[in-house]
């Protein structure tokens, strides 16, 4: 079994704090991590290449820092790692983003299983994808939170909805997102702590992916960021101190003041 | 021009204008700014995601480099549609809020009226459309052929994208839930079209008529907002119960608009929908959340959440720190790696409000904090909040709502 596993690097987030003047974030020293939704893609992947046998190839598309974290992603188990860099994919919506990791995809493959986090924690779109396997022209599911097995050419999955979740089984190849529920990514080896500074990054680039400049980066991109701010604060919050029975009635007071119905629905 | 500008492709720093004051490396979120010689200069770090152009007071920081490419008369586009969610037979609860963003956009089409159209497949769906009516829609547009299951993504995608081709509307509204979530992006990549996720606020901008779509990225500590402008139609989901709701007036009718294409077969082969019965009221949906966290400091503890819980109604959320302990399954997790909820009242009991906490609540209409820590960062965003020992404060308020109640 062939799988892909596509990451993306963020900034990290573990330690930043939100200014309480600006309300802004506060990134200083904040080093780029791999977004936490795609280490439970890569797990799912190691997973499934120790079920099925195969390879697992890491793919990251963006400035050539991403690197450390394909590094990293070798370290949990990753047999290859691929670098997507090129100044032209600066700017890229998600649109753009698809359309270059599916050239880069096809290039590399044909995959069986193309893994990905739901979504990243910077842009939050959850949508490349999607964009991917339709640029791919294969099938996908998004919120997978099991693989229940491979059969032939056919996985049956789990897929977390709203109120519960779906039980279906789909075709080979297939782009799946996945969400945390899935697994528990297992720590980084000593052997691929080594494997990662020693296998060599293929690096593709605007060249080797053969695109036409038009569909990659801010050209290739249809939506464009006309405005980034900052949300207004919350207005001056009221703490109530004291003795529990004295502060609970000041907070229902100040509720009831405010027109914020809280009331009881189950009194017995 | 040559020696005034610096930096790579696209973006463009004007050296004679920089101060080198270093407010855009505070404000970019990718640190690829950096000072040279005094002057700003970017780093191939950048996105061009915009932010330093923004927090320039010089406009020494341009973007360059984009170009609409003019790929039809965008004109033929008209109108906004709707994407209607539906499950067993029902409208999702998120269609009243699209339909609701719909018929304000329409209001901002000032002396130039627009089409408001509800994009209705399905199976035996029909009878959905009078409800559409109701919610104000002037249109169906209705597929109702034997074979589709309301699951099976892959045909919804490619007949929706053939409805949008052939009705050709400017503007497409889908639901920020799962499936929209899934279903947009796939029919954004077959119309090769631009699709923003998740808008908590859509306007009309009064001047080109664009769609302005604006919608929280880093967990909702920076807002962007952005437009298409180049091609149709401007694609978009919206954030659960963000939007007004349309209200619904029986007897309001439109206009049916059949379609008929041939049914493709899925790919997919949907087992069954297994309803969890530990997610009784989604969390995304609840209009209260009683939430736990490491304070409970035992998972018995979360008894005192739940008892809250079920006095005001409300379901059970959890902070990273009780999920990863074991204390409550992963469903109820509320946060950057959890659910991003928006309730009418969020009550945070012993969670200090890590900012990846934070990213999944507020959006909380009320935020209460009870928490014995006054410096615990979450009362930096709650708007009421009670510093005490939430082993006492918690069941003391339970008492008293319930002898409200009762007095």
């Amino acid at each position: 079994m062939k799988i892909a596993v596509c990451i993306k690097q963020v900034p990290g987030t573990t330690e930043v704090q939100i200014n309480p003047e600006t309300g802004t974030l506060m990134r200083e020293g904040v080093e780029g991590i791999i977004n936490p939704f795609d280490l439970y893609a890569l797990e799912e992947g190691i997973r499934l290449k120790e079920k099925y046998g195969g390879t697992v190839t890491v793919l990251s598309m963006g400035p050539p820092q991403v690197e450390s974290a394909i590094r990293e992603a070798i370290s949990y188990g990753a047999d290859e790692g691929v670098m997507i860099s090129d100044r032209s994919f600066a700017g890229s919506d998600t649109l753009a983003t698809a359309g270059t990791l599916a050239a880069a995809l096809r290039i590399l493959g044909p995959f069986d299983v193309i893994l990905m986090g739901r979504q990243a924690i910077d842009g939050d779109t959850g949508q490349v994808g999607p964009e991917t396997a339709e640029h791919l022209g294969i099938p996908h599911v998004t919120e997978v939170k099991m693989i229940e097995g491979v059969e032939g050419n056919r996985i049956t999955l789990r897929r977390m909805l709203e109120h519960g979740y779906l039980r279906l089984k789909a075709p080979l190849p297939i782009l799946l997102t996945v969400v945390k529920e899935i697994n528990t990514p297992r720590p980084a080896s000593f052997k691929g702590k080594l494997r990662a500074r020693q296998v060599p990054v293929k690096i593709l680039s605007g060249k080797d992916l053969d695109l036409a400049p038009k569909i990659v980066g801010l050209s290739g991109s249809p939506t464009r960021v006309i405005r980034v701010f900052t949300p207004p604060k919350p207005t001056g919050g009221k703490v109530f101190t004291g003795e529990p029975k004295e502060a609970v009635q000041s907070l229902l007071r100040a509720l009831k003041e405010a027109g914020i119905p809280m009331n009881c629905k189950n009194g017995s | 021009m040559k020696d005034l500008v610096k930096g790579m492709d696209g973006i463009k720093v004007i050296i004679e204008t920089c101060t080198g004051c270093g407010l855009c490396l505070r404000a970019c979120p990718y640190q690829a700014i950096e000072l040279r010689e005094k002057k700003a200069w970017i780093t191939d770090n950048c996105t061009l995601c915009g932010a330093c152009v923004e927090a320039c007071p010089w406009k020494a920081i341009v973007i360059a480099g984009w170009k609409p490419i003019p790929k039809e008369d965008l004109s033929q586009y008209r109108g906004i549609c709707v994407m209607v969610e539906h499950r067993f037979g029902e409208l999702s609860p998120i269609v009243p809020e699209i339909i609701g963003a719909a018929l304000a956009l329409k209001q901002q089409f000032k002396g130039d009226p627009r089409t408001v159209s509800a994009l209705l497949i399905g199976s035996g769906v029909r009878a959905l459309s009078e409800e559409l009516f109701a919610y104000g829609v002037d249109e169906v547009w209705l597929l109702d052929k034997p074979g589709i299951d309301p699951f099976a993504e892959d045909i919804l995608a490619d007949l929706a994208a053939r409805a949008i081709r052939d009705r050709k509307p400017e503007i497409v509204l889908g639901g920020g839930t799962v499936m929209g979530r899934s279903l947009l992006p796939r029919m954004a990549a077959k119309l090769r079209t631009g699709l923003t996720a998740d808008c908590t606020e859509l306007s009309i901008d009064p001047e080109t008529g664009l769609l302005r779509q604006t919608r929280p990225a880093f967990g909702g500590n920076i807002m962007a907002t952005i437009l298409c402008e180049s091609s149709r139609p401007q694609m978009a989901t919206v954030r659960h119960k963000v939007m007004k709701p349309a209200p619904k007036e029986i007897g309001r009718t439109g206009q049916v608009v059949e379609l008929d294409y041939k049914v493709p077969k899925s790919d997919f082969e949907i087992l069954e929908f297994v309803e969890d019965t530990s997610q009784k009221l989604d969390l995304t949906e609840a209009d209260f959340i009683v939430s736990g966290g490491r304070g409970l400091g035992d998972p018995k503890n979360f008894s005192y959440i739940e008892e809250l819980a079920r006095t005001i109604g409300g379901t059970v959320g959890a902070s990273r720190a009780a999920v990863d302990a074991g204390w409550i399954p992963y469903p109820h997790q509320v946060g950057q790696t959890g659910k991003t909820v928006n309730p009418k009242i969020y009550i945070a009991c012993g969670i200090s409000g890590a900012v990846q906490h934070q990213v999944g609540m507020k959006g909380s209409d009320v935020i209460i904090a009870i928490n014995k820590d006054p410096n615990a960062p979450i009362f930096s965003i709650a708007h009421y909040g009670i510093v005490g020992d939430l082993f006492q404060v918690i069941p003391e308020l339970i008492r008293q709502l319930r002898s409200k109640e009762q007095g």
